[in-house]
């Protein structure tokens, strides 16, 4: 048998397109089926109506709404300390020992398991600040899981305004920090704005950290305060498909249809937002 | 005035810097203070190694190592599946797919990296389960197996899009280099680009096998929670981090359980720093 190398290429690479098809499939299918079974749930008063009968019929009204509170309040908390630690990454530091440090630091606050997340947030926030199972806690807990992609898509932002921006504003008599604000900030408030909308899609696709520390069973009424409990809608769809037992298929595929709507249009909006201003760069 | 408020500012700039240590620390400390109790009830060496798992039996019997068993069980299956496929996925998209398609196939994978873990959980539960359990005429569908299956598409994107960075960031002038000798695409692939590109490629398998054993909701929802020794892909299991979030609810503050639990997530914090500082350093290295 004599080798042929071009053979040998076609067979490879058709093996290539049939693993990156194995992917993209499976992909397609899981949105394909959640959209066509899910859709047929959706009315206005599945959106708008409380949960009845167990669960087992009604809307998602609450778990929408818990869900809203929670990921406001996440991001309330991290974009503020995300920002300006992104600011700090990328204006200030030097390449030293520390700022390695708190690189690596992010990279493990983003790669801590969620469910660790979630007994941190029972120790520190439920248990030692005593806020109870509360949308505080849950949003706390939350906001520091969402912290490292906010820091790291914003520091990108950041870096990349070209650094003759800087030097201009600093050679007519700007200070550091009026720099920043008046010249950098405004040229990267678009990757800014992709963080925050990412780690918000995060936030609200979230169980595990929320599981011990806002999350309610089954609530039928709307959250009085921040240190009220709340449904959520990832820990619902939880409940009516694990817990609950004889709920309607397409109550399940509803709410997961809903979820997985808000997550991916979140990822959507920040993808188009990226693409907007990465077309009306001038430099 | 003016100085006093930056002087404020650049202060609040360097708190806020440091607040990623902070918290890991934080972490770190509050896992340890909830989490070291255990040990005055139970040796570490018996904890870790212990074959049985009753927390609410009286005494209660803390030894994780069926969960342990099982999480090492489903991420090996996970890997198996998943460093092939995404590896072979990357090495498309950065070299062979067209440019037309490399932009929505790049899109399509973050968008399966989106979808929140419980959904993929759920449709798990509907598919994929029923289907392991006709195909292999089991008792039931929840298995190691299904677990491993459903946590390989979650680790797929992270390998794929962490190791088609490490291909892409190749120099062009290698590749130019092979074709001159008269190398073969596919060639030029195999014995220079993958290579070249071999500490992001590792790097990339080893954060998508932390995020494998850090995974929670859908693995919980798809391997039966059964906390025995795994003899068999076949049998259900459960993993560390399913048994936190099953059994944190019901655990009263305080008690044995609840130290147990914290004393797991020492465990998983740990390893999930060691892989991730190690993912790190490779990632460095190529720099």
């Amino acid at each position: 048998m004599t080798h042929n190398p071009i053979r040998t290429q076609k067979i490879a690479f058709f093996l290539l397109f049939l693993a990156t098809l194995l992917i993209v499939v499976p992909v397609g299918l899981i949105v394909v089926i959640i959209i066509v079974k899910g859709l047929p749930a959706i009315n206005w008063q599945f959106l708008t109506d409380m949960p009845r009968q167990g669960m087992r019929a009604g809307g998602i009204f609450p778990a929408i709404v818990g869900t809203i509170y929670l990921v406001l309040g996440a991001i309330i908390f991290a974009l503020p300390i995300g920002l300006l630690a992104a600011i700090y990454l990328s204006e200030y530091a030097k390449e030293n020992y520390l700022t390695r440090i708190i690189k690596l630091a992010i990279v493990n606050l983003a790669g801590v398991p969620s469910v660790v997340y979630g007994l941190f947030g029972l120790a520190l926030f439920v248990v030692f600040f005593k806020f109870g199972a509360s949308i505080l806690s849950g949003s706390l807990t939350l906001g520091i899981m969402i912290l490292p992609i906010i820091i790291t898509t914003s520091r990108e932002a950041l870096e990349s305004v070209p650094q003759s921006f800087r030097e201009v504003s600093l050679s007519l008599g700007a200070s550091k920090w009026q720099t920043i604000r008046h010249t950098v900030l405004p040229n990267a408030i678009g990757g800014i704005i992709t963080g925050t909308i990412l780690g918000i899609g995060r936030a609200a696709g979230e169980t595990a950290p929320i599981l011990f520390t806002v999350a309610a069973f089954y609530l039928p009424r709307l959250p009085q305060s921040i240190f009220d409990q709340a449904m959520a809608l990832p820990y619902h769809l939880y409940t009516i498909s694990t817990q609950v037992p004889n709920v309607d298929e397409k109550v399940r595929y509803g709410t997961a249809l809903v979820l997985m709507v808000l997550v991916l249009f979140m990822n959507l909006i920040a993808i188009v937002i990226r693409y907007r201003f990465r077309k009306k760069k001038k430099w | 005035m003016r100085k006093i408020k930056e002087f404020i500012i650049e202060n609040l700039i360097l708190i806020c810097g440091l607040a990623s240590i902070f918290f890991v620390v934080l972490i770190f400390l509050f896992l340890l203070k909830e989490g070291l109790s255990v040990f005055k009830i139970v040796s570490p060496l018996n904890f870790l190694f212990g074959k049985s798992w009753y927390p609410i039996s009286e005494p209660p019997q803390l030894g994780i190592l069926p969960l342990i068993l099982g999480s090492m069980m489903v991420t090996a299956g996970a890997a198996i599946i998943s460093i092939p496929i995404g590896v072979a996925c990357a090495v498309y998209i950065a070299e062979i797919a067209p440019p037309k398609i490399k932009e929505p196939l790049k899109a399509g994978i973050e968008l399966l990296a989106a979808i929140p873990s419980v959904v993929l959980g759920f449709i798990g539960m509907v598919t994929l389960v029923p289907w392991v359990k006709q195909l292999f005429n089991l008792p039931t569908g929840l298995t190691a197996l299904s677990g491993s299956i459903m946590l390989a598409f979650m680790a797929m994107p992270t390998i794929v899009s962490i190791a088609e960075d490490a291909l892409y960031s190749v120099p062009k002038s290698y590749k130019e280099g092979a074709f001159a000798l008269g190398a073969t695409h596919w060639q030029t692939i195999k014995r220079v680009i993958l290579p070249a590109s071999s500490s992001g490629i590792l790097a990339a398998v080893m954060l998508g096998i932390g995020r494998v054993i850090g995974e929670t909701m859908a693995v919980m929802m798809i391997t039966g929670n059964s906390a025995v020794i795994p003899h068999s892909i076949l049998i259900p299991i459960r993993t560390l981090t399913a048994t936190i979030a099953a059994e944190m609810g019901e655990a009263v503050v305080g008690s044995e359980h609840y130290f147990a639990l914290f004393a797991i997530g020492i465990v998983l914090f740990v390893i999930s720093f060691a892989i991730n500082v190690t993912a790190d350093l490779f990632l460095h290295k190529k720099q």
